[in-house]
């Protein structure tokens, strides 16, 4: 068994919305599988409908060879999931949180467990404090492993670092590999595309759609636009210029900007006409490769 | 010309030093990126220097005046916006605008100019009516910056604006912020998402109250970072990463897809080694390539190995 997660013309609509729009995708036992999109895109709802939380309107989804409208108990003994708002009991201690989750599980000797998860995590110091005594980033990570008690083989994390620190969000990411390592297979949204570069693979979601699936890698290397950045001054002049003078898109850093064109050797040249023509002093130019969220931007602004 | 100058800035709660002598300059009409982890201190120093907070010593001068000495002056001539308090949802947006127009006393007239002025920049011409609440969040976030500068002040202070806003919004955010620095406006920001850091012209990081680190993007990616980030390609991802964190030259792992980084000392410069351990572990390396650090590379560096335990 390759394919641990297989969905076929999925589909989901709240009214006029089409939240889940006919998409067709399988996941490999193992990868770290990223769901990616703008908000409203229908990233929760597909999590949802994957971890048999709501039901689809049409379309097939198999889990561990199973599938999910016939086998959904079963299914959920062998998943994990972890919510945009995770459901801890603030009054309840970091063992007690555990204790709670692995009895939802039916989990009988879940104490190795707890303290191994615990260890991995590095909660233990803090497993008798209270769940609202705790960090921002520590309530993430009981979280996790609350998720983790049952020893699920796929693991589905929604938007799990939106608002947590960047320390915090290395050391969860840590996390990640690890279970990573065991074998887990693990399937995450996230809006963030920095974090889309560390999946195996990515599916680029937008209104319902999938846009783009295939590993960070190849979906940039497909991008059939080049990224010029030219490090100049002024920038702002620079980047008002080329905004109201051209149709490149175009993107300000501190001392920089990027711009997207079709073709490198035409496009530079009149861009560097067009800024010397309006003062602007370009101190060097070179081309860099697209970042995923330049042809996220790109594949969205396609689409419409 | 500096907008914002801080000098020896403390602030003490009880035998606890939230903010612990900080000096830092800020420019006019500059994006200054303001950092740090969560309880570093950053909230108490932003709250001192809207004038919300008496500092225990030092002092600021914000926008021409004295945090220490008037801090009401302060208030006035200052913007402030945070993702937690901003709007209000049952008002209308034209309601919300009035709301904060009058707390500012504006007159009729200025408040109408400047009404206008907010529904273009937040993209809600003609919109005015609609309620709040029911506002796409990219597009609330930009009617809550309209609001926090509609009294035209000189420096407005973002406190984690974009915190849970989608690539494109933020984007949309991000271009409204150069915008308002274009005109003039010094903007003052704090973030956990270090890519945005990118967009600032200067940074400061602080820690435990104290400034660590501070310069331009590029500076701080040359100045502090010793450390070499490589990424490698392999046939075995997890056996090599296994492999790799074993060994006292590296300082620190991660998966990346199907590569994975590696933070190596300084003083490691030969790759043969790291070649040389993966064939002997049966690893065959397909790629490997020294890469760019980013920002968040610089700051899990200088907050320090510990912090991450």
């Amino acid at each position: 068994m390759n394919n641990i997660i297989e969905i076929t013309s999925l589909r989901k609509s709240y009214g006029e919305i089409k939240a889940v729009n006919d998409i067709s995708l399988s996941v490999n036992k193992g990868e770290m599988f990223g769901l990616v999109g703008p908000d409203g895109a229908g990233k929760t709802t597909m999590i949802r409908i994957l971890c048999g939380l709501i039901i689809q309107e049409s379309g097939n989804v198999k889990i561990l060879d199973k599938n999910l409208s016939q086998s959904r108990k079963e299914i959920q003994k062998n998943i994990g999931y972890l919510s945009q708002k995770f459901s801890l009991y603030g009054d309840l201690s970091v063992d007690e949180n555990i204790e709670f989750f692995a009895e939802i599980h039916n989990v009988k000797d879940y104490f190795k467990r707890r303290d191994e998860l615990l260890e991995f995590s590095r909660l233990k110091s803090f497993r008798n404090r209270t769940a609202e005594k705790l960090s921002g980033g520590m309530k993430q990570k009981l979280a996790l492993v609350c998720s983790l008690i049952h020893e699920p083989k796929i693991l589905f994390l929604d938007e799990p670092t939106t608002g947590v620190d960047p320390v915090s969000r290395r050391d969860f990411w840590k996390i990640l590999s690890k279970l990573l390592k065991d074998g887990i297979t693990i399937f995450m949204s996230t809006p963030y595309l920095d974090e889309a570069e560390r999946c195996n693979r990515v599916a680029l979601m937008n209104t319902g759609k999938i846009i783009a699936l295939d590993t960070p890698q190849k979906i940039k290397e497909k991008m059939d636009r080049q990224i010029i950045e030219i490090v100049c001054n002024p920038v702002r002049a620079a980047y008002q210029t080329i905004k109201k003078n051209t149709g490149f898109e175009v993107q300000m850093f501190g001392d920089r900007i990027n711009v997207v064109v079709e073709n490198y050797s035409s496009a530079l040249s009149s861009i560097k006409k067009i800024l010397t023509e309006n003062k602007v002093r370009i101190t060097d130019e070179r081309i860099i490769p697209p970042s995923l969220e330049n042809v996220f931007m790109h594949l969205i602004k396609d689409a419409e | 010309m500096n907008s914002i100058e801080v000098k020896n800035l403390t602030k003490k709660f009880g035998d606890f030093v939230s903010v612990d002598n900080i000096s830092f300059n800020v420019k006019q009409a500059e994006i200054f990126g303001f950092l740090g982890a969560n309880g570093a201190g950053k909230s108490t120093t932003i709250r001192m220097l809207c004038g919300i907070l008496e500092p225990t010593f030092g002092d600021a001068v914000v926008g021409g005046h004295s945090v220490a000495k008037s801090p009401d002056s302060v208030k006035q001539n200052i913007g402030y916006m945070s993702q937690r308090f901003s709007l209000y949802n049952d008002m209308a947006v034209g309601e919300n605008l009035e709301f904060f127009g009058g707390v500012y006393g504006l007159s009729n007239q200025k408040l109408n100019e400047r009404k206008k002025w907010v529904l273009k920049i937040a993209n809600l011409e003609g919109k005015e009516n609609l309620l709040t609440g029911s506002l796409p969040g990219g597009i609330k976030q930009r009617l809550a910056l309209g609001a926090a500068v509609i009294h035209q002040p000189d420096i407005v202070f973002l406190d984690e604006p974009t915190s849970g806003v989608d690539p494109i919004s933020r984007r949309n955010f991000w271009e409204l912020i150069n915008e308002l620095s274009s005109e003039g406006i010094t903007v003052f920001v704090t973030t956990h998402y270090l890519e945005e850091a990118e967009f600032c012209n200067n940074i400061i990081l602080i820690d435990a109250g104290r400034l660590i680190a501070e310069g331009n993007p590029k500076q701080l990616k040359t100045d502090y970072l010793k450390n070499s980030i490589y990424e490698i390609e392999s046939d075995k991802v997890i056996e090599a990463l296994e492999l790799l964190e074993k060994q006292n030259f590296v300082v620190e792992t991660s998966i990346f897809g199907n590569n994975i980084h590696i933070s190596v000392e300084e003083k490691v410069n030969d790759l043969s080694r790291i070649n040389k351990l993966c064939e002997e572990g049966g690893i065959t390396i397909k790629r490997i390539n020294k890469i760019v650090p980013t920002l968040e590379d610089v700051f899990i560096h200088l907050l320090g190995n510990e912090k991450i335990l």
